[in-house]
């Protein structure tokens, strides 16, 4: 690098450039969570649902599944398994209860979980209040996920 | 070693590469688990193998963070480190904390696991990459703090150099950025927002810190080159990191819910982000060409050219690869982020931290550099982890590429589980890239008890030209 360009300036531009930023960065957080409320669907965020969050949580669906594209990709995107699965939590709550013990030989098979009645109602109402968030340009692609 | 205490690094060094050896053993498993779907099911589901993996990589690298902090710092501050018990204490606790959380998650089902530490009390599991039980994540940030407050104030109280200025920054703002793993909202949309602030702000943020002043040590080290001109780099790096990289974070806000104007702040703060890493680049190469020594560890400058290479291509065009929000569209949780993953680790953080260990770890064994058939065998490896991680990234990119057609860009979308069965020759190609990554880190690990010719210190030859 040029002489002329010393180590000063270097560093008053880490300086000024990462608090700047940082202040910009917060200032944006601030202006997204006041307008989250038109997106997020937390109309519909009842305590089923937040105990429907826990059940997801504590399985580790996340360990598998993508959930509005986070998460692993071994199994398929849960964002939009509601509309994928006929608006229909009954079907949802049938395909998790139905799974084998010791798998599918030769193929990925999602773990059964023993989940009681109550938790299964919980954990559908949990992924068609997810279904519901706003996403940019509808996000997923498509039904697909 | 110009101090005892910089011994204590040693502990830290063999801690992260035995936890090397266990992630890359459970990516393995997981890699054949793509292909045999149910290989040592139910006994290993993907979940559990998936969060040994990720989990076993986090804790290896803080454990070469701290390891190259205690090496460094004391010698650039001139002084013993503050308090070399707590530095040994804190190993200790945070290898028990470590084994028992992996064992945790390995001999009881996770739900169970939730149960047992209590998970109700402050709900903080099962989000990605922060799946630890929340007594575990509370031992962590009492590790941090310790590490902290010891680096600290032997930096505090020593000589300042930019390079202990710059890595005490980027572990405070480890430590702090930490704390949003314990805000865990019912609303799906901030929680995935502020979980960024963990995984993002690391990664993309402050890491980039850490890796920078790592790297800039070894370089002073092995080249001899001014530092000066070294912290000048080092500054205008972390500078364009933190520029880029804060508002970066809005190439994660596209979809989850968040307002639109993250899909064009994200668009492009995050396409400067490969700036830092193309500096980190030229920086090395620059400083290696300039030397004014000839440093018998050749391995350790391997590593550090190595590493800014790979960064670069890693971090920085696979990223931008994907982190157009139209593009993005398309790939965003796809087996292209696998694949920008996979180098990304690999090439920044792994490197730098095995930078840091072929450069430090003769030195505590009392020698300036390995022997030569130690080098030899160690620079064998090099070759094999980097280019097998390289044609990982390349077989992943594929899948990724033929996943996104038929499942999100072909007029008639096919089924997840459909289109993974069409991926499988791509996952094959993986997993045999994977065991060649495993070979080549059996040889590292091999490397540092090979016997041979000791090298021959040529220190302060000046280089002509």
């Amino acid at each position: 690098m040029r002489e002329t360009f010393t180590k000063g300036m270097a560093r008053n531009i880490y300086y000024g450039g990462s608090v700047f930023f940082l202040l910009v960065l917060f200032g944006l957080t601030f202006d997204t969570v006041n307008r989250l409320p038109t997106t997020d669907n937390r109309e519909n965020l009842t305590e089923q649902v937040a105990a429907g969050k826990r059940i997801w949580e504590i399985n580790n669906c996340i360990g598998c599944h993508t959930l509005l594209g986070e998460g692993a990709y071994f199994a398929p995107e849960l964002g939009n398994v509601y509309t994928r699965f006929g608006e229909s939590t009954v079907a949802i709550k049938a395909f998790i209860k139905s799974r084998p013990e010791n798998g599918i030989p030769g193929r990925r098979s999602m773990p059964q979980f023993n989940l009681t009645d109550d938790e299964l109602e919980e954990i559908a109402q949990f992924l068609k209040y997810v279904d519901g968030v706003k996403t940019a340009r509808d996000w997923p692609p498509n039904i697909q996920g | 070693m110009k101090y005892q205490s910089q011994g204590i690094a040693k502990l830290y060094f063999i801690a992260a590469i035995g936890l090397f050896v266990g992630q890359i053993l459970f990516g393995v498993i997981m890699g054949l688990q793509y292909v045999m779907g149910d290989f040592l099911f139910p006994a290993i589901p993907f979940n559990v193998a998936r969060m040994v993996h990720t989990n076993l990589l986090i804790v290896w690298l803080l454990f070469g963070f701290m390891g190259s902090a205690y090496f460094l710092v004391p010698e650039e501050s001139e002084r013993e480190l503050y308090a070399p018990w707590l530095a040994k204490l804190m190993f200790w606790v945070f290898l028990l904390a470590g084994a028992l959380t992996i064992l945790g998650y390995l001999l009881v089902p996770y739900a169970k696991l939730a149960e047992l530490t209590m998970n109700d009390l402050l709900p903080t599991m099962g989000r990605e990459f922060l799946e630890q039980p929340t007594i575990t994540k509370i031992g962590i940030v009492i590790v941090a703090l310790a590490f902290l407050f010891n680096i600290g104030m032997t930096i505090l109280t020593g000589r300042k150099t930019v390079i202990t200025l710059v890595l005490l920054t980027g572990l405070t703002g480890l430590a702090v950025f930490f704390l949003f793993s314990f805000y865990n909202p019912d609303n799906i949309v901030l929680d995935k927002y502020f979980w960024w602030f963990v995984v993002h702000l690391w990664v993309e943020g402050v890491w980039e810190l850490i890796m920078a002043s790592m790297l800039a040590y070894v370089l002073i080290k092995v080249t001899g080159v001014d530092r000066e001109v070294i912290e000048k780099w080092l500054y205008i790096i972390i500078a364009m990191a933190l520029i880029s990289g804060l508002i970066g974070t809005g190439h994660h806000f596209f979809w989850i819910g968040t307002p639109d104007y993250w899909q064009w702040l994200g668009s492009v703060f995050s396409a400067l982000e490969p700036i830092p890493f193309f500096m980190m680049t030229l920086f090395a190469f620059n400083v290696v060409n300039k030397r004014r020594r000839d440093h018998p560890n050749k391995a350790a400058v391997l590593w550090a050219l190595g590493t800014a290479v790979m960064a670069f291509l890693g971090a920085g065009v696979w990223g931008f690869l994907h982190t157009l929000s139209p593009v993005n569209y398309y790939t965003h949780g796809t087996q292209v982020t696998a694949a920008h993953g996979h180098m990304a680790f690999y090439g920044a953080y792994v490197m730098v931290v095995l930078t840091m260990i072929s450069y430090a770890m003769p030195i505590i064994r009392g020698r300036v550099a390995a022997n030569q058939r130690a080098q030899v065998l160690e620079m064998w490896s090099f070759w094999l982890m980097t280019v097998s991680m390289v044609f990982i990234t390349l077989f992943l990119t594929g899948a990724g590429i033929l996943q996104v057609y038929l499942q999100r860009y072909s007029d008639s979308p096919e089924p997840f589980m459909v289109v993974q069965e069409k991926l499988e020759i791509f996952y094959w190609l993986r997993e045999g890239a994977g065991l060649i990554f495993l070979v080549g880190l059996i040889l590292y690990c091999y490397s540092f008890f090979a016997k041979g010719d000791d090298v021959i210190v040529n220190e302060n030859v000046a280089v002509p030209g």
